[in-house]
């Protein structure tokens, strides 16, 4: 309950008078108070700074430190105050939470402190409010993640016994890792550039030759570049091979992108070994050497900033799509406009439509190489359109890329909120437990409640005496609620059950003896007696009950029935977990039980209280 | 390229550009609800109910802790109603409190009504706490109580216990209830029951006179 809602509960009670002149059925007698209410002020002293509160303030949650009897430990004698040696700061939120029945989160406090308290106190952080809950979990998980990070800088100092194969991945991996790892990083980097260098090097012309005719480097330095790019194909296939042996999943590094590159840096080398000397595929091998460039993408391995850039490209892959097709449509426009233009014209370049693409594109991009120019007075007036529009087609893209960065990193940000959302749903989830905490906290304390009728125990020994003031009188509404209109409460899963149970059948007129009700059985709602074993549960127990049975007749039959009944139950207790937890999934089995129960009578002769056997036969068919 | 821009337009964050023109009509929210009430003094509440000055004081801070402004509009108290009753739907029978609390029906319970209210539930005599009950019965304050508010009434006590009961709450459950209810009160067989009715056959049933005891040491 609410902290504040816990001040009407006098209200509420007040107003079940209206119900009164309406029921049928007696009333059950209200809760005694133990002692008049205390309505005085109790003095924290936290660390010094004293702090003053009602005591009915802190009994609104009677499950944290404060609201319960541990805070007694905590009672100095001389002073007359209760004492706690811990951070007043912190405390303040912890008091208003009492007060106002919401937990904030100050933000300038360290989030491993704030929850310290909070356990200290007793309090579950998932209770904090709206206002300050996205920013504690964004603390909470910003320190994970710094934890997670020194944890992994502290796993750097690797642990003795690593693989061999191991050791090398991790060279490869992160450089930094030791002094060959470097020294195998700066060589292979170097053996990339050198080899860069050489494709570059090797077009440019490079002298002259005797028969005046101007040759590349390439063609003059055969075998030295030869050499060269065959040490470099050597040391990068040494390496390739080196990582396939090192990696951990071969398979998935086979795979990846980086691995493709370096297979097509190689590749050229030997297949051009293998075909060397064939005139008619020799078209082939020179395109071949044109993947020799992509060497230069090895490069990526060293710089973290070019992998950043092929992941902004590739994620913005379908926006930049969308923009090259609405340029394509443009040019298209553009280019066929300029040949009908320029047909006319004599000598015009604009042969075909295709041939005018390379003039609208070098317009649009605002090139103007001028190999293609209109004549015609409609060309040049749609040339000049065509200009001016291609302005807008520049200024287009760049936005589309920085939003598109910026959504990105938005959607970064998203994805964090939405995986808070889902915890967000995890702690709504939570909080409806706890509340419906509150209604099966009810029907614990009845069965609790009839169980202290029957069993006549003194006051001292009261099964229910975790329960609070507060609750036994919200507990004492509910039952007057169910006297007035002559239906109990049940938990859902026990309303399944029997709702599978039912088939078309009468219901029993709403008369209050017992002995009609006895009639029923076999139908629907067929009771079953099940004690769960578990008295001293707290009140806000787990979630799933189970029901309880009338006892209305006192006596000893029923003292022995509980026994037997009990002891028969914490046998039931194993076999009950799958069934209780298959209707908490909400999915009703198929399985309609169609065979009534018929009534077990006990060896008393209560013929309303059929005990475990068949009980166990509903369990085995609802856990299917 | 219009036509294109506006194409890419879509992608980009440009719309909000298409809604300057539209007028705010945000300022409504300025009017805030200022509205404050604060309770006549501790004495001549004192005088008009029967609770003491602590009583007084310990109902006001819980009143005032709820509803801060003094005023308890119908949302807020359906919503304080409802927490006591997690398992069924206490609105309908919140409204009827409501009504039968908002003695001059201005729509919010002022902290007087309030404590009015709960004087005469209980501290009142059993006459006293009849009237109340008949009143709240009684929705449109004629002075009869017909099939048709008796029914209205039952539904909504009904209404809070929710889908899961033992036994299953049938529909013709309050009906067959207002029926009984009818029977023990309306005397005269004419369909409604006076107030006269209503506490002669209360009286009478030792039941209702009990239970009408139950709450006197709530506060």
């Amino acid at each position: 309950m609410a902290a504040g809602v816990a001040a009407w509960l006098p209200f509420a009670r007040a107003a079940a008078i209206g119900w009164m002149p309406v029921a049928n059925l007696p009333m059950p007698v209200a809760p005694a108070e133990k002692s008049k209410r205390r309505e005085e002020l109790i003095i924290l002293n936290v660390s010094g700074r004293r702090f003053q509160t009602w005591r009915n303030t802190l009994d609104r949650y009677p499950d944290t430190l404060l609201g319960s009897s541990e805070k007694e430990f905590f009672y100095n004698e001389e002073t007359k105050e209760y004492f706690f040696d811990r951070d007043p700061d912190l405390f303040r939120s912890v008091l208003n939470f009492y007060r106002t029945g919401k937990l904030h989160y100050p933000r300038y406090e360290c989030i491993a402190s704030y929850d310290e308290e909070l356990a200290f106190f007793g309090i579950q952080p998932e209770i904090i409010g709206d206002c300050c809950y996205e920013e504690y979990k964004d603390r909470k998980r910003e320190n994970a993640e710094r934890l997670m990070d020194d944890q992994e800088d502290n796993k750097d100092n690797k642990p003795p016994n690593m693989t061999c194969r191991e050791t090398m991945w991790r060279a490869f991996e992160n450089p930094h890792t030791s002094t060959m790892a470097l020294v195998f990083y700066y060589v292979t980097g170097f053996f990339i550039a050198i080899s860069v260098i050489t494709n570059v090097v090797e077009t440019v012309p490079c002298g002259l030759v005797p028969n005046q005719k101007e040759v590349p480097c390439g063609v003059r330095y055969t075998v030295a570049f030869f050499c060269m790019d065959t040490a470099c194909v050597m040391i990068f296939t040494v390496e390739y091979l080196m990582r396939l042996f090192a990696a951990p999943s071969r398979y998935r590094f086979m795979r990846s992108v980086m691995s493709i590159i370096d297979v097509v840096a190689i590749l050229p080398y030997y297949i051009g070994l293998v075909m060397t000397d064939n005139e008619d595929v020799s078209g082939a091998f020179v395109t071949l050497r044109v993947f020799r460039v992509f060497r230069i993408f090895k490069f990526s391995r060293h710089s973290q900033g070019l992998r950043i850039l092929g992941y902004t490209l590739k994620s913005c892959a379908s926006e930049l799509g969308f923009l090259l097709f609405s340029l394509t449509m443009a040019i298209i426009i553009f280019a066929t406009v300029m040949f009908y233009a320029e047909k006319g014209s004599t000598s015009s370049k604009f042969t075909s439509i295709p041939a005018s693409f390379w003039y609208t594109i070098v317009t649009m991009t605002t090139l103007g190489y001028g190999d293609m120019v209109p004549k015609t007075i409609a060309g040049k007036i749609f040339g000049s359109i065509c200009s001016l529009s291609g302005v807008l087609v520049i200024a287009l893209p760049v936005p589309v890329i920085v939003s598109n960065f910026s959504r990105i990193y938005h959607q970064n940000q998203r994805a964090d909120k939405r995986r808070a959302q889902k915890m967000q749903k995890a702690r709504l989830a939570r909080i409806r437990i706890s509340r419906e905490g509150t209604s099966s906290a009810f029907l614990h304390s009845k069965r609790n409640g009839l169980f202290n009728e029957v069993l006549e125990l003194t006051e001292d020994q009261r099964l229910s005496k975790s329960t609070s003031l507060l609750e036994s009188q919200h507990h004492h509404l509910l039952h007057c609620l169910e006297k007035t209109t002559n239906h109990e409460f049940v938990d859902e899963q026990y309303y399944q059950q029997s709702y599978l149970e039912a088939g078309m059948q009468n219901y029993p007129s709403q008369s209050p003896s017992l002995s009609s009700r006895e009639g029923v059985t076999g139908t629907c709602c067929t009771r079953r007696s099940k004690k769960h074993h578990t008295p001293l549960q707290n009140a806000s127990g787990p979630a799933h009950m189970q029901p309880l049975t009338h006892t209305h007749q006192q006596g000893l039959q029923e003292l022995s029935t509980i026994h037997i009944s009990t002891s028969r139950s914490s046998l039931n207790m194993r076999v009950d977990e799958p069934g209780a937890l298959n209707c908490q999934s909400s999915q009703i089995t198929t399985a309609i039980i169609s065979i009534p129960t018929p009534p077990v009578t006990t060896p008393d002769g209560d013929a309303h209280l059929p005990v475990g056997p068949t009980y166990q036969n509903v369990v085995k068919v609802s856990a299917l | 390229m219009l036509s294109l821009s506006l194409l890419l337009g879509v992608n980009t964050p440009l719309p909000h550009l298409f809604s300057l023109c539209k007028d705010d009509s945000s300022d409504s929210d300025l009017e805030l609800s200022t509205v404050r009430h604060q309770p006549e003094g501790l004495d001549q509440l004192q005088a008009q109910t029967k609770f003491t000055r602590k009583e007084l004081q310990s109902l006001y801070r819980g009143f005032k802790n709820e509803c801060p402004s003094g005023l308890v509009d119908e949302e807020t108290f359906k919503t304080i109603y409802s927490q006591f009753f997690p398992q069924g739907d206490a609105t309908t029978y919140a409204h009827f409190l409501f009504n039968a609390f908002d003695t001059d029906r201005n729509g919010s319970i002022r902290f007087e009504d309030f404590v009015i209210g709960l004087s005469v539930l209980l501290r009142g005599s059993i006459t006293e706490k009849l009237n109340w009950a008949f009143n709240l019965y009684d929705i449109n304050k004629d002075g009869y109580v017909t099939k048709e508010e008796m029914l209205a009434i039952m539904q909504s006590i009904y209404d809070m216990m929710g889908r899961y009961t033992y036994p299953c709450v049938r529909d013709e459950a309050p009906s067959e209830h207002v029926d009984k209810f009818f029977q023990k009160m309306d005397k005269n067989r004419d369909g409604v029951v006076t107030i006269e009715e209503f506490i002669e056959t209360c009286q009478k049933d030792e039941n209702i006179m009990n239970s009408m005891q139950l709450f006197e040491n709530v506060i």
